[in-house]
């Protein structure tokens, strides 16, 4: 799982129908320190996070295991919202 | 799988239903060298790994095998503590 950063949201009414009803999210990469890092992707919300919350995104086929995501043609998905990180220096 | 050294701890409290419980980690992979290599990711924790401990852990759909029946949504799970590795 990767850390990022809530930094937006998407809006799309023409979607694959398994993706009906979906919150699709614009995420920024972080690393534990914050600071931001690789491009910006776009995930599945499934646990009401929100902007600028920073979040646990699960990528590639795992993310199906999300809740409420299976079969859905969807490779990342947040699923956790963090609340601290602690990294030894 | 990859070696790595676990870095840190993260604590998420709103998380999917299967991750309740779960040891959220921050992991470095390692060169065979020891020198850290491409960037840090969290990975779920099967084997009671701490801070500071050289460890392996895999990647992808798999990870979530270490927890069956409990399918975690997780792409990198901790699977062995590392006590020494050596390379010719």
């Amino acid at each position: 799982m990767i850390l990022a950063k809530i930094v937006g949201t998407v809006v799309a009414t023409r979607k694959d129908e398994r993706l009906l009803s979906t919150k699709l999210l614009v995420a920024r990469p972080i690393d534990p320190r914050g600071k931001a890092e690789g491009s910006y992707l776009v995930a599945v919300d499934t646990v009401d996070a929100g902007f600028g919350e920073t979040v646990l995104i699960v990528s590639g086929s795992s993310a199906r295991m999300a809740s409420g995501l299976k079969d859905c043609p969807v490779d990342a998905a947040i699923v956790g919202i963090v609340d601290t990180i602690e990294v030894k220096d | 799988m990859q070696l790595a050294r676990v870095m840190g701890e993260v604590v998420s409290t709103m998380k999917d239903a299967n991750l309740a419980g779960m040891k959220l980690l921050v992991v470095q992979p390692l060169l065979a060298s020891g020198e850290p290599v491409g960037r840090t990711l969290v990975a779920l924790d099967s084997v009671g790994a701490g801070v500071g401990e050289n460890v392996f852990f895999v990647r992808g759909r798999e990870a979530a095998f270490p927890f069956y029946p409990v399918e975690p949504p997780t792409d990198a799970t901790i699977i062995g503590i590392v006590d020494q590795w050596s390379t010719e």
